[in-house]
């Protein structure tokens, strides 16, 4: 290979219900490294790309909680195995992005697939801790049991470009939700890597859809969307989530607010899965 | 051949077709050819007009006001009707500003049911009849189902053509049971569905329309819906050039409805669109444009919440259907 050749520039674009279509507005934006060099352009999504989104969202919806708890596992875990083989893409990303040595991005990055693997392996015994088998004074079985809120639009955080969209992502899908994901605006790369993870894995069209842009511009028309059933602004500029919260409480929707300087590295607890489901109860007559 | 029951003044070129067989024939086939390539083109170019703000407001409205809401299932039941006539009444009962539909069209034996629920209305009720939706029968049987339709009170007649014998040149027999239809109709206006998606070719589409209009069907109507592809821009297009080319010829306003296939707000404003500048805005008009529809009917509504309330709707907010 010659010395001089030039390398190609990507552009890249939006993943929306399996697909990879551009920005309706035929927008793009360049996103740089953390020292300022040129690494590609994003898509910039618009308020009409979230809609889509959101149409995609609800569409994988049925399939994807309907699904048993044992087959999204395993679907989740698959997803993990295809992680695991773009490590060093993800590195190579996650180290430009955050601006950090290539040995603490490998760090992030296993962290990241370690995440994927723990949420994967709640799927089937998230309903045995949230739910319950009520005591009831009377002649019956009452159950409660998790149900996925609906269609859940992640504001993924700003800083941790990979670990913190896996640990946003990853609870919202396993607990049979689907989610629109709005990537980190600066750092958006290793998102949209993970979309090309998604699309060749065995995760359906539409059950996360990835959009770039400006998070700004975006989020408000995801938190009055009425279709839109909960929200994690984890990644929601601190102006903006007082209205983001007064626009989704319009349509009652479930809001995860942000925890202050959230260590991503630390193993989780089960609030991130707690968030987005709803308890169900049923009586059921006794005996004969 | 029987006489055709409407217009008698036809212009004497138009009178000369329906004298006999081998003039229909000679009529129809003498039609210019439609350029294929073109009217996809001017309907793909059409497609593309943006309309914004408060035209599409007004479209959307208006849209809703042209809708023949429909249900034809095997499923059907006395309720499942009752439940689509309130609909069609008060579609949403949030904005009571929202206007009426044009009409409702169910089987005939739910015909009794719909005109219970409609009466004073002002909705009409629109029947399928002649063994919808292939037409394979006998035209007595076509024409008793016609009747018991009207009796029960149908106020408009949704008849499909013999697909068969328009395809091997029978139109004499075409253009008969037409007439006969439209006789078992009386009072009640005839919408002629040519099932386009059946017809192969925009010629074809072209010379059932005009044997539908020469015959005294007061619509055109696409396809039953249950024939794929159904309603599309361009076959639209070459009946709304029909209608106004009888209009030219004989000074009368006959109407055009797509039905089937045309489930987003999207696709209607571009029907809209095509009715504009195709027929004319004369026929923007429930008397002169249907849509035969059930579930864009929802997407009007969301998309009419999303334009007044300034965010997107969902479908958790109109009724299920």
């Amino acid at each position: 290979m010659s010395e001089n050749r030039i390398g190609v520039a990507k552009t890249y674009k939006l993943y929306i219900g399996g697909a990879f279509p551009r920005s309706e507005s035929g927008r793009s934006y360049p996103v740089s490294d953390a020292k300022g060099a040129f690494l590609a352009n994003a898509a910039q999504g618009s308020r009409k790309d979230a809609r889509d989104a959101v149409a995609a969202a609800r569409k994988a919806f049925p399939g994807w909680s309907g699904a048993t708890a044992y087959n999204r596992g395993q679907v989740l875990y698959r997803v993990a195995e295809v992680l695991e083989g773009r490590r060093e893409q993800f590195a190579a990303e996650v180290a430009a992005a955050e601006g950090v040595a290539l040995k603490k991005a490998q760090q992030l990055v296993d962290a990241a697939v370690d995440r994927w693997v723990w949420y994967a392996g709640w799927t089937d015994k998230v309903a045995t801790v949230l739910g319950a088998a009520n005591p009831v004074a009377g002649p019956y079985f009452s159950f409660s049991v998790p149900e996925p809120t609906g269609v859940v639009a992640v504001l993924a955080p700003q800083q941790s470009s990979l670990l913190g969209l896996v640990s946003a992502v990853a609870p919202v899908v396993a607990t049979g939700n689907t989610a629109v994901v709005v990537a980190s605006a600066d750092r958006p790369l290793p998102a949209v890597t993970l979309s090309e993870v998604l699309a060749t894995s065995d995760v359906p069209g539409g059950v996360v859809n990835v959009l770039t842009g400006r998070t700004e511009e975006i989020a408000p028309w995801l938190a009055s969307h009425a279709d839109v059933n909960a929200l994690d602004l984890t990644g929601a500029p601190e102006a903006l989530r007082a209205e983001l919260e007064r626009s989704a409480a319009g349509t009652v929707k479930r809001v995860l607010r942000p925890r202050p300087s959230e260590d991503y590295l630390r193993e989780p607890d089960l609030g991130r899965l707690r968030a987005f489901v709803e308890s169900k109860t049923v009586w059921h007559p006794v005996g004969t | 051949m029987a006489a055709p029951s409407t217009s008698p003044s036809l212009p004497p070129s138009l009178a000369d077709a329906v004298r006999d067989d081998a003039s229909l024939r000679r009529f129809l086939h003498g039609l210019p050819g439609v350029d294929q390539v073109g009217v996809e083109q001017r309907a793909a170019g059409l497609g593309t007009r943006s309309i914004k703000k408060a035209s599409k407001l007004w479209a959307i409205d208006a849209a809703i006001g042209m809708v023949d809401l429909t249900t034809l299932e095997g499923a059907d039941t006395a309720g499942k009707v009752r439940s689509l006539c309130a609909k069609a009444r008060r579609p949403d009962p949030d904005n009571p500003d929202v206007p009426r539909v044009a009409a409702v069209c169910v089987y005939p034996d739910m015909v009794a049911t719909a005109k219970q629920e409609l009466d004073g209305t002002g909705i009409q009720i629109a029947s399928v009849a002649t063994a919808f939706p292939s037409g394979r029968s006998t035209l007595k049987v076509k024409l008793e189902d016609t009747a018991f339709a009207v009796e029960s009170g149908a106020t408009e007649i949704d008849m499909v053509i013999d697909r068969g014998a328009f395809l091997s040149g029978r139109y004499g027999q075409v253009f008969d049971e037409i007439v006969q239809i439209k006789h078992a109709c009386g009072d009640a206006h005839l919408k002629v569905i040519l099932e386009t998606g059946e017809l192969a070719t925009y010629d074809n589409v072209r010379r059932a329309s005009w044997l539908a209009l020469l015959a005294g069907g007061d619509f055109i109507k696409t396809s039953t819906g249950k024939v794929s592809p159904a309603a599309t821009l361009p076959v639209t297009q070459v009946m709304l050039q029909a209608v106004r080319d009888w209009h030219t010829a004989t000074g009368e306003r006959r109407g055009v409805k797509p039905a089937g296939g045309i489930r987003s707000t999207k696709d209607a404003i571009k029907h809209l669109v095509a009715v504009h500048e195709v027929a004319g805005p004369e026929w923007l008009n429930p008397h002169l444009f249907r849509f035969g529809a059930s579930t864009l009917l929802n997407d009007l509504l969301m998309q009419r919440r999303t334009q007044l309330a300034g965010h997107y709707s969902g479908p958790d907010y109109v009724t299920v259907d």
